[in-house]
């Protein structure tokens, strides 16, 4: 991608800011819907393979939860909010109260908790981005998928797969109490949406 | 490549194999896994496509496995440059599914369908038949294709394993 060309270093540093900011909110909300803290990683913005994409949640056939929400707008894009089952259960028991499912048979409370979720965080991060930017960025209906992780995610590439075999993402990771991952924010703007991006933030593209 | 020996096809890769090796490729979801295979020889191809057709691409240097109008002429040259023989070659596919069917509306969101229209539309331009398919839905699949049987398996979290 020639996105890089010039101010390469600069720019990976303004969508680590996007990322930063956007997540930030979403930990926020994260941490206030389960009264508990929600830290997170410093985001990463990586050029990646396809192939590489899934390995950030544990391999291509690793069974994840996926709530998935297309941002429409100015800078549109893909935005997954990606956790394992484990930490989806957790969050579950930390929200509704009660001991959810061991196994993948959700109950639809849950699937619709945890659609809810993903509702609420992506719609912090994509308000705080606007805000940040001044562009028009609004999340479309959630659809959650409990499935691999490949299957999933190469759905949110498809934008990326007309150009080459690489794809850029904002990713940030939540933890709970510094080690486990409780979840991945994924944010894969379209690749018509960075030249936006830069502009908006006063970046020479 | 021996019995055993385990050949993955990436995401918009493509591979052959004989001598009873498998080829797999994983977490297929609005993607198809192509195969051919020509039981004479037991060889073996399979193909990871992910959108259905080359006139869209943008790229600089078009990867040919991506697209379904590329992948099946490349990868019968690859499997006549071991000998097959096109007339012999029989296909099965499985993939093409909608991973998130909320919004119907625009091309891209159905993008598993049309992958499936075009793989067939490819495979109909060199008369090769499609034996059997296991493609839609809205579920992820792992598949395998087993280049001394022809079998091909597909696995998926909601069904488990099941051959065609």
């Amino acid at each position: 991608m020639n996105l890089f060309r010039n101010n390469a270093d600069f720019k990976l540093d303004v969508l680590r800011e996007v990322g930063n900011i956007g997540a930030g909110n979403a930990a926020t909300a994260l941490s206030t819907l389960l009264n508990k803290p929600v830290d997170m990683a410093v985001p990463t913005v990586n050029l990646l393979p396809f192939e590489a994409i899934a390995e950030r949640v544990g391999g291509s056939e690793a069974v994840v939860v996926a709530i998935f929400l297309r941002v429409e707008g100015d800078a549109p894009g893909n935005m997954f909010f990606i956790i394992n089952r484990e930490p989806a259960r957790r969050i579950l028991q930390g929200l509704l109260g009660f001991n959810a499912a061991e196994n993948d048979d959700y109950s639809e409370l849950e699937l619709s908790a945890l659609n809810e979720i993903g509702n609420i965080l992506a719609g912090s991060y994509l308000s705080s981005l606007a805000d940040f930017t001044g562009l028009r960025m609004s999340p479309t209906v959630p659809s959650l998928a409990v499935d691999m992780a490949g299957a999933i995610l190469s759905y949110g590439l498809l934008q990326f797969g007309t150009m080459g075999d690489d794809a850029l993402l904002i990713d940030t990771t939540f933890l709970e109490g510094h080690q486990e991952a409780e979840g991945h924010f994924f944010l894969i703007p379209d690749p018509e949406s960075f030249e936006k991006l830069f502009r908006a933030l006063g970046v020479p593209f | 490549m021996t019995e055993g020996t385990l050949i993955k096809v990436g995401m918009a890769d493509l591979n052959i194999a004989e001598g009873g090796a498998v080829l797999k490729t994983t977490g297929l979801g609005s993607c198809v896994g192509l195969t051919l295979y020509d039981p004479h020889l037991r060889l073996g191809g399979m193909a990871h496509i992910m959108l259905p057709s080359s006139e869209i691409a943008r790229e600089g240097q078009l990867n040919i496995a991506k697209y379904a109008d590329t992948a099946v002429p490349e990868l019968l040259t690859r499997m006549k440059s071991k000998g097959a023989v096109t007339a012999r070659l029989i296909a099965k596919m499985a993939g093409g599914a909608q991973m998130f069917a909320f919004m119907g509306g625009t091309d891209t969101m159905r993008i598993g369908p049309r992958n499936v229209e075009a793989t067939k539309q490819a495979l109909e331009l060199f008369s090769i038949p499609l034996v059997s398919e296991d493609t839609g839905g809205n579920y992820g699949r792992t598949v395998e294709l087993d280049s001394h049987s022809g079998v091909f398996s597909i696995r998926s979290v909601q069904f488990g394993v099941k051959e065609i």
